[in-house]
């Protein structure tokens, strides 16, 4: 018991550096709440009259507000590929590494910095819409679920992110994961109705993890049934973090053994 | 009782046959090393000759092919976890967080140790007093200038105020000044008791700090000894002679009883004191060599390996 709570103690340590750092830092600051603000701005106002949604019925913010919440949230999940790639290159891994912790609160604790942070992003990004007219009509049961499934999904991309990070050999490639990340929404039904796009390119958003993750955001936001979507999108975030995290384990260790 | 010890006890590091190959390359090829408890050794030697290798595998970040070694009296291979809890290491790479403050870094580290919250902080201020940067306590570290971020992690390493300490090139691309100042630390350190091996490239900084030198090159230790009697091989001081004609070499080589390359206007040979200097010119001039400048240099590192791989040839 007395090591689980040692390790909690190194886990919230570790978690408090990060954060810091990201506070210090003005490119996070502008990714976690800058940048948030401006993609829902583009949207809204930039593509949004020139869209239309489709068989959906929707307003085009209320179709779009639920991609640009996991654009924003999983932009900043993905750097912690650079956090941890910065981490293990440098000789921060070493003095880590002769300090009585456990290895693997080192990754971890980027990963919970990484929720944190980006479910605040999510945040300013919802505010963002609100502040252009978004009217969401959940109930408080419904909005628990919007940041269960937000932080879940910025869970699955910090572990994934992780593993990149562990993958890769510079700071500059672990960088590289951020453009999946971002480029994974417009290849799915949250930007705009898949219905619209060539063959190829339907089915892979109709059976990519976003459209499912999507659709029950935007269900819960306005106050309507999930239907089977949100089964889907609970076993596509389950299913990467499961697979995720034993592998970046794997790769930690193999890293940082003698 | 008359019992000599000779138990492992006494060196808090001891090290036998070490070897390490990355791939192809044979990094160490059977490195034996000892540091009585309570002493500085010194392991010098060139870039890429196996110190930073040795150093990894002595706290326990790497392990090695072959060999033992132990450290505090624990195995570093079956052990490690025993071996960290009485080891403090500086590596060369900056092992602080730049984007921290001094005092934040240390009381990170402090409270990974599992110091109390107020604990922590105590010993933050007293390693920040300890290492003079008090004053640069609350900027962060990138802020820095490079002999403050030595000391801090230096410092970083104390936390735990552990009894034998591995400095890993701690004064590389430092200025003078800043060297000097690193070299004050370290002694107070070893006056108080720590045990401390510093890996480094510089004869000199083995010569101010250290009790014993170990030279390593090509992964091979080549010399083990106090830093007066390899100075004494070494010879104290270079002499540099520049003939007015370089056909004399040969001539000055007869005079001087050294074998030199024929045609070489330029001679370098080990004095040992002014007497010797002397003599050298004098022996020069009777065999009527002439001699167009004179230069006296300390011996570098080159030196140090030519003399010692010339004697094992």
């Amino acid at each position: 018991m007395s090591g689980v709570l040692t390790s909690a103690g190194d886990l919230r340590r570790l978690v408090v550096r990060d954060l810091r750092r990201e506070l210090r830092v003005l490119d996070s600051l502008i990714i976690n709440i800058a940048m948030p603000v401006i993609i829902m701005v583009l949207f809204v106002y930039v593509f949004g009259g020139a869209i239309t949604t489709g068989s959906s019925g929707l307003a085009y913010i209320e179709f779009v507000a639920p991609a640009v919440l996991l654009m924003s949230g999983g932009y900043g999940a993905a750097l912690t590929a650079v956090n941890i790639a910065d981490d293990m290159t440098g000789g921060m891994i070493d003095r880590f590494r002769t300090l009585p912790i456990g290895g693997w609160v080192v990754p971890a604790g980027h990963v919970v910095a990484s929720v944190v942070r980006n479910v605040a992003a999510c945040g300013f990004a919802l505010a963002a819409a609100v502040i252009l007219g978004y009217r969401p009509d959940a109930t408080l049961a419904g909005w628990a679920l919007v940041l269960g499934l937000v932080a879940a999904y910025v869970l699955a991309m910090s572990s994934l992110a992780v593993l990149w990070g562990l993958l890769v050999r510079s700071t500059q490639a672990a960088g590289a994961f951020s453009f999946v990340v971002l480029f994974l929404p417009y290849l799915s039904d949250g930007v705009v109705p898949a219905e619209t796009m060539p063959g190829v390119l339907r089915d892979f958003a109709y059976n990519q993890p976003i459209t499912p993750i999507v659709a029950t955001l935007r269900a819960l936001l306005l106050g309507e049934p999930v239907g089977s979507s949100g089964v889907v999108a609970v076993v596509w975030l389950a299913g990467v973090v499961l697979v995720s995290v034993p592998v970046a384990a794997v790769l930690f260790r193999r890293r940082t053994s003698a | 009782m008359n019992v000599i010890h000779s138990t492992p006890f006494t060196d808090a590091v001891s090290a036998r046959g070490l070897t390490k190959s990355f791939g192809a390359t044979r990094v160490l090829t059977g490195i034996d090393l000892a540091v009585p408890t309570g002493t500085l050794v010194a392991l010098l030697g060139p870039n890429g000759s196996g110190k930073t290798t040795t150093v990894r595998i002595l706290t326990t970040l790497l392990a090695p092919d072959a060999g033992t070694a132990t450290v505090g009296g624990h195995d570093v291979i079956r052990e490690g976890v025993a071996v960290r809890r009485v080891i403090g290491l500086t590596s060369q790479q900056a092992t602080v967080d730049g984007l921290l403050t001094g005092r934040e870094n240390l009381e990170l580290f402090a409270g990974l140790y599992h110091l109390g919250g107020r604990q922590a902080r105590r010993r933050a201020e007293e390693l920040l007093e300890r290492f003079d940067l008090a004053a640069a306590a609350n900027r962060r570290v990138g802020t820095y200038s490079g002999g403050m971020r030595r000391r801090l992690d230096l410092a970083a390493s104390m936390v735990s105020a552990p009894r034998i300490l591995f400095l890993d090139e701690p004064t590389t691309g430092l200025d003078p000044r800043s060297r000097a100042e690193l070299w004050s630390v370290i002694r107070e350190l070893l006056a108080s008791g720590t045990t401390i091996l510093l890996t480094t490239q510089y004869l000199e900084e083995a010569d101010q700090l250290a009790d014993r030198v170990v030279v390593i090159n090509g992964g091979r230790v080549v010399a083990d000894d106090s830093p007066a009697a390899l100075k004494r091989q070494v010879g104290a001081e270079r002499l540099v002679l520049r003939l007015s004609r370089a056909e004399d070499a040969p001539r000055a080589g007869a005079a001087l009883g050294t074998p030199v390359d024929a045609d070489a206007a330029q001679l370098t040979l080990a004095v040992q004191g002014p007497d010797h200097l002397r003599h050298t010119l004098d022996a020069l001039h009777r065999a009527g060599v002439a001699v167009e400048h004179v230069a006296l240099r300390t011996p570098t590192l080159d030196d140090v390996f030519f003399e010692l791989t010339a004697a094992a040839a």
